[in-house]
């Protein structure tokens, strides 16, 4: 099928196209030239906003956890139910969506590629499961590693070529496609009722330390040669003054930096930019991680914004979320610690007036605009842990416009208002930038060559926002952006017209991408050998029946990398 | 003042979601609109006049909330007088799950029996029951904390379980028997039961007053007696006259919540007597 998006604005970073009008042509889901103008159908996107369509990297929507989180909260999905169309299916929300709404939502914003980013590995076949039930929307997960026994067996023994051929093993036996590592050592440690306060502790009953795991796994990460880098969640996440363990966990792995390439992804980093003693004494640790930032090129990061909301937070970091649940006195639920690591999920409320909430609103913006270049901080929600991901809209909002920020600051708790730093903070981010932290930014972290451009080749994933940046101010039409990206105007996904006007048109099945390690042959039988010995001797799980076979996956897209081991 | 009268036109077999029958949603509307209002029956989208016969009569200012009177057997239909905040529902018959679901004001008399949630999640105004009540009496949806924050529940007949869970403020006045778990981590307001309840009174209470003038199967070992007490006030104008034992608990919840059970038709609670 051909299609020819006319006259649109475009903003293409990759390719360095700056709004300019321009014409996207499209054939067999791919970007093309040009097609015949007489055949293809067209779509006129006149004084409309022409973008890849979104990514993210960092949206926890299938798995084990999420789905404990679904069962854990009926009145979540009580209020906010999707009826069924002819096209699409029936399902709820809110802040944990089931998965047919999970991708409609998304496509419905123009998103079209999410990653799911904890999938332990005993759980891969039901996240798998969830994920190919996930409409339109292309998705991967990341493997949850730096508390697997093997790999901090290897790494205490300093085996990091033996740790790199186990991990390629993991990777290509769960289907998934980056390193995980939360609160490195602490979830292990989790299990026998622990947690490690900073990354020079010891791990119990192992003997190496966050610092080694991360630093190891970097190495590994470099050895293999998978297309994102190491994705952490740091140690002491959600605790006030954890902004300096952030900043040993960036510094730690600086030296293994070539060609001023990242080789170390901070996720929903707002989390992990806590200053202060206590929970009253909270301050934003943003600019000390901003200035940071800004001068090293080895980081890259995502916000995991707060927003004003009824919400469930659920992470794999299981001591955090006990120490959530002793805060809150909510229901929660101990998730996972039976597999290779651990998860808790406590339902929140932030709210405007809290302290420390509105200080935890403000760090995510903060860092978002004071680290200077776009391509070092990604937006999301941590969705569903800062906000459900359909609060994007409002944070393009916010990113785009000082008014819009001072409108939601003046309903926010004073004192949380005057510390905040956002007053003193001009910069709007333009649509070229809003188009490299949604879009391009996201592929360019994850390593996705097809994706987050519109240059010829790459997959015909396109989102058309109904919003006319020639004759309207988004830093003053604010409102306007947010009505835009809430509803696109088209998403076209695969070269099909899945959204228009908001409305889903099609439900069609996305891809599954997943990273085919390629490691030396004789080396693949040894990892395989020692494996099987050790299941045996402590699995409940058969080793045949451990791995995800391809044939599982509802539309496998493999990424072959050759490693160096 | 508008007088609406609705009778439906059949035996439901499929379950109705009639949050349109509402006086705030009736106000000022003609009968035919009324009767074009939507409502759902199973899958299907319906309109009111699908599924109710609709009579309007008219006096004076037509400014006023309505009165709404539902004749015959509504047992299927849900929601009825959710979020109205003012006017009167009167129903003959039996009614549907989640009456007064989040009610704000007004008044909802009902001649007959309610099935679950009824008064659920409601903020103010009065429902009152002249048959029973089943589960959830003013408990919040599955999963929920957010309890009956206002208004007054009244049941002549007895409720099921868990009634008035989660609650902050109110009062629900059961002139029958209760089912487990009345209170079920209650915060306050008051629970009055004058007959009989089953066992659990008070799981996980932290604050708020349950009375109870009947035989209580047993009061939760988390609880501590505080003292004897010669009569109860209920609300402003009821006062029960006759001893009490006053308990304190859940203290597994480190909870201050009062609860106040009949001496007389208890006589399997006097070893508590020792401790006074």
């Amino acid at each position: 099928m051909e299609l020819l998006i006319r006259n649109g604005l475009v903003y293409d970073p990759i390719n360095g196209v700056k709004g300019e009008k321009m014409d996207i042509a499209v054939k067999d889901g791919k970007i093309v030239e040009k097609v015949n103008e007489r055949k293809a159908k067209k779509i006129d996107a006149s004084g409309m906003v022409v973008m890849p369509g979104g990514i993210d990297i960092h949206s926890h929507i299938a798995g084990g956890k999420v789905n404990a989180g679904r069962l854990l909260r009926p009145e979540d999905h009580f209020k906010d139910f999707e009826r069924k169309t002819v096209v699409t299916r029936s399902g709820v929300g809110y802040s944990i969506p089931s998965t047919f709404t999970t991708g409609y939502r998304y496509a419905r914003m123009g998103w079209t590629t999410v990653m799911d980013p904890a999938m332990p590995p005993l759980e891969a076949k039901h996240t798998h499961e969830e994920l190919s039930d996930t409409p339109i929307i292309d998705k991967a997960s990341y493997p949850l590693l730096g508390d697997w026994w093997f790999v901090l067996e290897y790494l205490r023994d300093g085996g990091i070529e033996e740790c790199a051929r186990h991990v390629a093993w993991m990777i290509k036996a769960t289907k998934g496609y980056a390193i995980k590592l939360v609160n490195p050592g602490g979830l292990e440690a989790w299990g026998f009722g622990h947690n490690v306060e900073s990354i020079d502790d010891q791990v119990p009953y192992f003997g190496v330390t966050p610092r080694e795991i991360i630093r190891g796994l970097c190495k590994v990460n470099k050895l293999l040669h998978l297309p994102h880098t190491i994705h952490v969640h740091t140690n002491n996440l959600g605790k006030p003054g954890n902004y300096v363990t952030t900043l040993e966990t960036m510094r730690c792995v600086k030296d293994l930096a070539e060609d001023g390439k990242p080789v170390i992804h901070i996720t929903h980093c707002q989390f992990s930019a806590f200053k202060g003693d206590d929970w009253r004494t909270l301050e934003s640790g943003a600019e000390e991680i901003a200035n940071y930032v800004n001068a090293h090129s080895h980081v890259t990061m995502d916000m995991g914004q707060v927003i004003f909301t009824d919400t469930t937070t659920m992470t794999a970091d299981g001591p955090f979320q006990y120490t959530l649940y002793t805060l809150t006195g909510n229901k929660w639920t101990n998730h996972d610690v039976e597999t290779e690591t651990s998860a808790g999920i406590v339902p929140f409320h932030y709210k405007r007036k809290s302290y420390v909430h509105a200080t935890q609103w403000s760090i995510g913006l903060e860092l978002a605009l004071l680290i200077k270049d776009p391509w070092k901080i990604l937006m999301t929600t941590d969705h569903p842990n800062g906000g459900p991901f359909i609060a994007y809209p409002r944070i393009v909002a916010w990113l785009m416009s000082r008014k819009a920020r001072e409108a939601t600051m003046k309903k926010i708790n004073l004192k949380a208002r005057s510390r905040s730093l956002l007053p003193s903070i001009d910069r709007e981010l333009d649509f070229y930038e809003i188009a490299i932290v949604t879009r391009a930014g996201q592929a360019k972290a994850l390593g996705l060559r097809n994706k987050g451009h519109l240059g010829v080749g790459a997959d015909a994933d396109i989102a058309v926002y109904n919003f006319n940046p020639e004759t309207m101010d988004p830093s003053r039409k604010y409102n306007a952006v947010r009505r835009a990206f809430k509803h696109a105007a088209y998403t076209i996904k695969g070269g099909q017209v899945v959204v228009k006007d908001g409305e889903v048109l099609k439900h069609i099945d996305g891809a599954t991408m997943w990273v085919d390690v390629q490691l030396c042959e004789p080396c693949e039988m040894e990892v395989n050998e020692d494996l099987r010995r050790r299941f045996k001797e402590y699995w409940t799980v058969e080793f045949e029946n451990y791995p995800v076979s391809e044939d599982y996956l509802a539309v496998s897209q493999p990424i072959t990398v050759k490693a160096d081991v | 003042m508008m007088k609406v009268n609705l009778y439906p036109l059949k035996e439901f077999k499929l379950p109705v979601v009639a949050e349109c029958i509402s006086p705030d949603v009736f106000l000022g509307k003609t009968p035919k609109e009324i009767g074009e209002l939507e409502v759902w029956e199973g899958n299907k989208q319906k309109k009111l006049g699908d599924l109710f016969k609709v009579e309007v009569e008219t006096t004076g200012s037509s400014q006023e909330t309505p009165l709404i009177t539902v004749q015959g057997d509504v047992s299927r239909v849900r929601r009825i007088g959710a979020g109205m905040k003012s006017g009167e529902i009167v129903v003959k018959g039996d009614v549907g799950m989640h009456l007064g679901e989040e009610m704000q004001g007004g008044k909802i008399t009902v001649y007959g029996n309610t099935l679950g949630w009824a008064g659920s999640m409601m903020k103010g105004g009065t429902i009152e029951i002249h048959g029973n009540a089943d589960d959830y009496l003013g408990a919040p949806y599955r999963g929920s904390t957010e309890g009956m924050k206002g208004g007054k529940i009244i049941v002549h007949g007895n409720v099921g379980r868990e009634a008035g869970a989660h609650m902050k403020k109110g009062i629900i006045k059961i002139y029958g028997s209760a089912g487990q778990f009345i209170g079920f981590r209650m915060k306050g307001g008051t629970i009055y039961v004058q007959k009989d309840c089953e066992s659990r009174v008070g799981a996980c209470m932290v604050d708020g007053t349950i009375v109870v003038g009947g035989r209580v199967e047993s009061v939760l070992p988390t609880f501590t007696i505080e003292g004897l007490r010669k009569k109860v006030k209920i609300e402003e104008g009821e006062v029960v006259e006759a001893p009490f034992y006053l308990f304190i608990g859940d203290l597994a919840e480190n909870g201050r919540g009062r609860l106040f059970v009949a001496k007389e038709p208890n006589p399997h609670l006097s070893h508590y007597e020792k401790f006074l």
